[in-house]
């Protein structure tokens, strides 16, 4: 069965068409032109550029700490409280949200003004010899704070809208607080956090703004592949720019089909 | 399990007693666009460094505006010297006492290995005939450099231009803001940085003329390609200076003072001044300055202590909100 499509739908889906081909489809396949624009050679000889390397390393090694510690922390915040009803139940919520909503530049200057040399702790920090700003554990200690509500906004409407039943059952049931957590709770929620974890990681990934700020953009020391892009692009270095910006992309579709083949399997 | 402990407190001792050797790393703590100098100038002194100290250096970089640097090694990122493209930035070391004040006695030519200047990038065979500052203010010729709000390059283009017409006019405050105002009206579009300012130039086509450093303008040409584009130095120019310092306060703690200084006077050696000039940078380095003759045409330099009493009175009069820039950038 065919029907004429009216000339209302024909421009709305050209328009549409439109819009997805330049806001998204040509941004992402002009990364990839750009790096590969002078060979496959030049291209690998970008990547493997040691401070290129050294900074796909820093960003993974920085989601690989980031993420584990915010699904944890983020489970244990959505348990707290979707389990229990306090006094500040609400304002914890709010607080847990708060990160997500500031611009990351903030998270960055208050980090500096937390441990830098001329804020609050900086003085007892030096006086210990001890170097946290402008430090990969600077860096992990940002990515902490600016991706610390992903993986409880994902888990605490689930886990609202799922309510005690399943627990309590469990409970009554004789089973004891960790087996109720391991054999009821968590594959209820194992999906959302997935997504959790998927997020938290494209956004540890991809952050700039504060780890711009506490990182001093040491090379081979502390630049993360977003602030690796930014020098390679400042030197008029758009193929080296585009290798590095291609590999930030392909981590983020590798995640992307991770989730995937989970989601797939979860369904299959 | 002995030995893990031993070597446990072996590492502990370590972090905890300040090395007594002198370390062999150094930190360079850079303006943002210095990367391919740098990689350059460290490849070229880890290997003299050794040859004469028997010592194998490693040399670290950190590349960002100087005056977020400024700000970091105040907040702690500690970087042995700071190879800087903005004095007013060290100054701010200098308040934090991180900088001894007389730092610019410390290096020849007032700390300042290398200079540049402002200087213009024209279209190939230069059509509109752009050879002097006076030309900008031309109805038929439109001008590119960055917002002077934004950009310390662009300050230095204003700077140059009114020295310029401080000379051309005599001192006639009138004529040199009229002239100044054309000039700025004739700017279609302020990009916030050099290196938008560029793009707009040579990649969207905009204007006639480019107005950035000459050692920006030398690297466009020869990487723009010298079909499309050509580099017009003007009759007078301001001295852009590229200061060195150590920070003392890094070194003392550190114990890396020697090394600081071996790194900083190689940047003034013959070899440290060769490496800066094939990158386009002007240097005072006669042997070197002669090899590089004809990359450099004549130039007479006017500073900023001289001609506008120095940058203090240069923020303070100039730049300041309602300051005299203000009175010619009617476009803003």
């Amino acid at each position: 069965m065919t029907r004429s499509r009216s000339a209302g739908e024909i421009i709305l889906i050209t328009l549409a068409v439109t819009l997805a081909l330049f806001v998204l489809v040509v941004p992402l396949v002009l990364i990839f032109s750009f790096a590969l624009r002078e060979g496959l050679g030049v291209y690998f000889a970008n990547i493997i550029e040691p401070n290129t390397l050294h900074a796909i390393w820093l960003s993974v090694m920085t989601a690989l700490i980031v993420v584990p510690v915010n699904i944890v922390v983020g489970a244990a915040l959505a348990w707290l409280v979707t389990r229990f009803r306090f006094r500040g139940r609400q304002l914890l919520i709010s607080i847990i949200e708060l990160p997500a909503s500031m611009s990351p530049i903030v998270a960055g200057v208050v980090y500096l003004f937390l441990y830098g040399g001329q804020g609050l702790l900086g003085p007892f920090l030096q006086a210990n010899s001890l170097q946290v700003m402008f430090t990969p554990l600077a860096i992990v200690l940002v990515s902490l704070f600016v991706t610390a509500p992903f993986a409880a906004r994902e888990l605490i409407p689930l886990m609202s809208q799922q309510g005690t039943e399943d627990e309590e059952a469990a409970l009554s049931l004789g089973a004891n607080g960790w087996q109720m957590f391991w054999y009821v709770t968590l594959p209820n929620i194992s999906w959302a956090m997935v997504y959790g974890a998927v997020l938290t990681n494209a956004r540890v990934m991809g952050e700039f703004g504060a780890v711009s700020v506490v990182s001093g953009a040491i090379r081979g020391q502390t630049n993360t592949l977003p602030l690796q892009i930014n020098l390679l692009f400042n030197d008029f270095n758009v193929t080296g720019a585009f290798a590095a910006a291609s590999t930030l992309t392909l981590i983020a579709v590798a995640t992307l089909v991770l989730k995937s083949i989970l989601e797939s399997r979860r369904h299959g | 399990m002995n030995k893990l402990l031993l070597s446990a407190a072996a590492a502990l001792a370590l972090v905890a007693t300040p090395a007594l050797a002198q370390p062999t790393d150094l930190l360079n703590a850079s303006y943002d666009i210095a990367r391919e100098l740098f990689d350059e100038e460290n490849a070229a002194f880890i290997p003299a460094y050794q040859a004469a100290n028997g010592v194998a250096v490693t040399i670290n970089q950190s590349h960002a505006g100087t005056s977020t640097q400024a700000r970091a090694i105040l907040e702690g990122l500690p970087a042995d010297v700071v190879t800087f493209n903005q004095v007013t930035d060290i100054e701010k070391l200098v308040e934090g006492g991180f900088v001894s004040a007389d730092w610019q006695s410390e290096f020849a030519n007032s700390a300042s290995p290398f200079y540049s200047l402002p200087a213009f990038l024209v279209r190939a065979g230069n059509p509109k005939g752009i050879s002097d500052w006076g030309d900008l203010a031309r109805d038929d010729v439109s001008v590119i450099f960055p917002n002077p709000k934004t950009s310390g390059n662009a300050r230095y283009t204003y700077l140059a231009a009114r020295a310029w017409a401080n000379e051309e006019f005599a001192g006639d405050e009138a004529k040199v803001v009229e002239y100044l105002t054309k000039v700025f009206l004739n700017v279609p579009v302020f990009e916030t940085g050099g290196r938008g300012a560029t793009t707009a130039f040579a990649e969207r086509g905009l204007g006639d003329v480019l107005i950035t450093f000459e050692a920006e303008v030398l690297s466009a040409v020869s990487l723009l390609g010298a079909d499309k584009y050509e580099s017009v130095v003007p009759s007078v120019s301001l001295l852009a200076e590229f200061p060195v310092a150590i920070v003392d306060k890094v070194v003392d703690s550190r114990g890396s003072r020697d090394l600081a200084k071996a790194y900083l006077d190689f940047l003034y050696s013959d070899d440290g001044q060769r490496i800066a000039a094939g990158r386009n940078h002007r240097v005072n380095n006669e042997t070197v300055a002669a090899e590089f003759a004809d990359r450099f045409p004549e130039v007479r330099l006017v500073n900023v202590d001289e001609a506008f009493g120095g940058w203090a009175k240069v923020s303070e009069e100039h730049f300041a909100e309602g300051g005299l820039l203000d009175q010619v950038f009617v476009n803003q």
